[in-house]
């Protein structure tokens, strides 16, 4: 089997706060991915999954990090929360029972309870799978969000790094 | 508005569409200078006019392009004479009583010689050369080069160069970054510069505040400048470099020293600049060892005699009235090369009434220069470089043909990496993160993009002056020099003509 670990990191010194990756994030996870309906029109909350922690000069954005051993998938007590094969973290939300485990015992503050029509459910990272480049990295104007697409170790072969700066 | 003084107003207003406005509050985290608020009590992001200086940081920011920043619609009572800006300026003397200051280059509608001027192209009795299929130079050699060349052969009878030739800059593309010291500009934009200098083969200008040490790697690519404050000047410093430059003077301010406030000294300036943190650091408007030529020259090989003899030297003048005999004593003074940095050209911070009435442009600087050293037979013992608003490759093809060996460009490379012209690079407080200290705000500037897009000016630029070049027939720039046959001028008086030593069209 072959696991390609695609992970989001952010670069603390080129953030500058600017939180476009929140709103392309929104944007993405909202039902018509358009960023003034997403806002302003829509029925759903905008809500996005990546959080830009500041602090002084400091700040970078901050979401899943797809753990290799995650502990909300531990701590999931429905088995909502899977590690897919291509090592993302996903939640089944069909599963969720909103028991809030996830959240607590996320050590990031990476997953958050989103109420959509009525319904609160775990809500975390997808990386989104619509996407070749998750939004939040390609809205980045500053380069502060890298997409690695890494094959995982113990594999027999490893290709070229690729790595999309956004 | 409430509050402020009833004798304030706007430049600019911040227009801002609320159909669009998803208040993601992206604008008030970018602005820097306090124009955008966010009110929670109405939900809404608002702005104060009277505080935006027309950066338009949040325009290129916001994520639905509900702002649009306009100049301000009210208007004063017509007047022919008294211009909105002039009242403006005059209501805040009256307020603040201080000088006014300003940064960036003279924006005064003065004649701009370069678009008086135009360029010859090749028609069938001499044919054009295509830059895509035949090889085409642009690498300039900056410095001092010999009365004559002597050859001689040795035992094998092969020929050989007697005449030693004295140390000379080698530049892939002839334009080079201006000097902008740190202080002025953070430590990215520094990097930038540097890494792209090093990418396309050209020099970089550290400006008067020294080199930081994480650049000496680039130091083959540094010109390193001595000027009147000496800041950052010591012996490590002139052996890294490429070359070193004696600052003199700057088109945007001659005769008048420099101010970086105390405000800006960091810890790294500090270490750089070798002064205390926070203090100001004051470069004096005159080198109080220079008040003659004689002066000049004993700088100048105390330079060379520091690197031993194994570095040009370079002489950065304003383009003043007598620039011509200034330049003919540099040129005697020892000076390899010679830069004349022309009314245009920008500045960190300079009083505003300097930076729109003083010194002399650039093109007819150039052209009388180059006229008075070749006159004089000491054309070969300079180069020249004309510095102070070349915008396009058009003006440096322009410069090259009037007399000048290479270019420098500093308004021109902060615009590549986003700079708009607002010119309040004297408040630190740059949203676009090129001339601020602040460390939030210079993360704006990412190093890595920036030289990614310095390099593409200069690959672009090039591309042009090999097109230019190549419609002339011509194969090598430094065939071009001087070549001022090649320019005609359009609407010009015969005494400009004459000075800049250009026919009129047609003729």
């Amino acid at each position: 089997m072959r696991q390609i670990k695609r992970r989001i990191y952010p670069i603390e010194e080129n953030c500058m706060g600017c939180r476009l990756c929140e709103v392309a994030c929104a944007v993405e996870h909202s039902r018509t991915k358009d960023p003034i309906a997403a806002f302003l029109e829509e029925d759903w909350e905008p809500f996005s999954h990546t959080v830009v922690e500041m602090m002084g000069p400091i700040s970078f954005s901050l979401s899943c990090r797809h753990c290799d051993e995650p502990y909300c998938v531990e701590a999931c007590i429905s088995g909502a929360l899977r590690v897919e094969d291509d090592g993302r973290v996903v939640v089944y939300e069909e599963v969720c029972v909103a028991c809030g485990m996830c959240v607590v015992s996320c050590p990031w503050g990476a997953i958050k309870p989103r109420k959509r029509n009525g319904v609160v459910k775990a809500a975390k990272c997808d990386l989104c799978p619509d996407r070749e480049v998750p939004a939040c990295v390609a809205a980045c104007p500053n380069r502060a969000l890298i997409f690695d697409t890494a094959l995982g170790p113990g594999l027999e072969k490893v290709e070229e790094e690729e790595i999309i700066e956004g | 508005m409430l509050y402020d003084s009833v004798f304030v107003f706007p430049n600019f207003e911040v227009e801002r569409n609320y159909e669009r406005c998803i208040v993601c509050k992206a604008c008030v985290q970018q602005c820097t200078f306090d124009a955008t608020f966010y009110l929670p009590y109405r939900g809404r992001v608002v702005s104060k006019d009277t505080n935006c200086v027309g950066c338009r940081r949040c325009e290129a920011i916001c994520p639905t392009g509900a702002i649009k920043i306009r100049r301000y619609q009210g208007e004063f009572k017509e007047n022919a004479y008294w211009t909105p800006r002039d009242l403006k300026d005059l209501y805040k003397q009256a307020e603040q009583g201080g000088v006014i200051l300003t940064g960036g280059g003279n924006d005064r509608p003065y004649p701009i010689y370069w678009d008086h001027i135009l360029l010859d192209a090749c028609q069938v009795t001499n044919p054009s050369i295509d830059p895509l299929r035949e090889p085409m130079e642009l690498r300039t050699y900056l410095g001092r080069k010999p009365d004559r060349v002597e050859i001689e052969y040795n035992d094998e009878g092969e020929p050989e160069l007697k005449t030693r030739i004295g140390p000379n800059l080698v530049a892939e593309v002839p334009v080079i970054f201006a000097p902008m010291s740190y202080g002025a500009l953070n430590l990215n934009m520094h990097r930038a510069e540097a890494a792209a200098a090093k990418a396309m083969g050209t020099y970089w200008n550290t400006g008067e505040g020294g080199l930081h040490r994480e650049l000496y790697p680039y130091g083959d690519h540094t010109i390193v400048q001595v000027a009147s404050g000496r800041f950052g000047v010591h012996a490590e410093y002139l052996q890294v470099s490429a070359a070193m430059e004696i600052k003199i003077g700057q088109g945007a301010k001659p005769g008048i020293g420099g101010h970086l406030p105390g405000g800006k000294v960091d810890e790294e300036i500090s270490k750089t600049r070798m002064i205390p943190v926070g203090s100001d650091a004051l470069s004096p408007a005159p080198h109080h060892d220079i008040y003659s030529i004689e002066d000049l020259r004993q700088l100048i090989y105390a330079l060379k005699e520091a690197t031993n003899y194994e570095k040009p030297v370079s002489v950065k003048i304003a383009a003043v009235h007598n620039v011509a005999a200034i330049a003919s004593g540099i040129a005697r003074a020892g000076a390899d090369i010679i830069v004349l940095d022309g009314f245009r050209g920008g500045t960190g911070a300079s009083p505003a009434i300097v930076r729109d009435n003083v010194g002399i442009p650039i093109e007819m600087a150039l052209a009388a220069v180059d006229q008075r050293l070749r006159d004089e037979g000491i054309r070969n013992w300079v180069s020249i470089i004309a510095a102070g608003g070349i915008r396009n490759s058009g003006d440096v093809i322009k410069a090259v043909a009037l007399g000048a060996d290479a270019v420098y460009i500093g308004t021109a490379a902060l615009l590549a990496v986003g700079c708009t012209l607002c010119h309040k690079c004297y408040t630190g407080k740059c949203a676009w993160g090129i001339t601020t200290n602040d460390p939030y705000i210079a993360k704006r500037l990412n190093p890595e993009i920036a030289a990614e897009r310095l390099t593409n000016l200069l690959k672009a630029w090039a591309h042009e002056m090999k097109e230019m070049l190549g419609l002339m027939g011509i194969n090598a720039i430094e065939s071009l020099r001087g070549n001022r046959l090649r320019l005609r001028a359009v609407g010009l008086t015969r005494e400009e003509m004459d000075i800049l030593g250009i026919l009129p069209a047609g003729a």
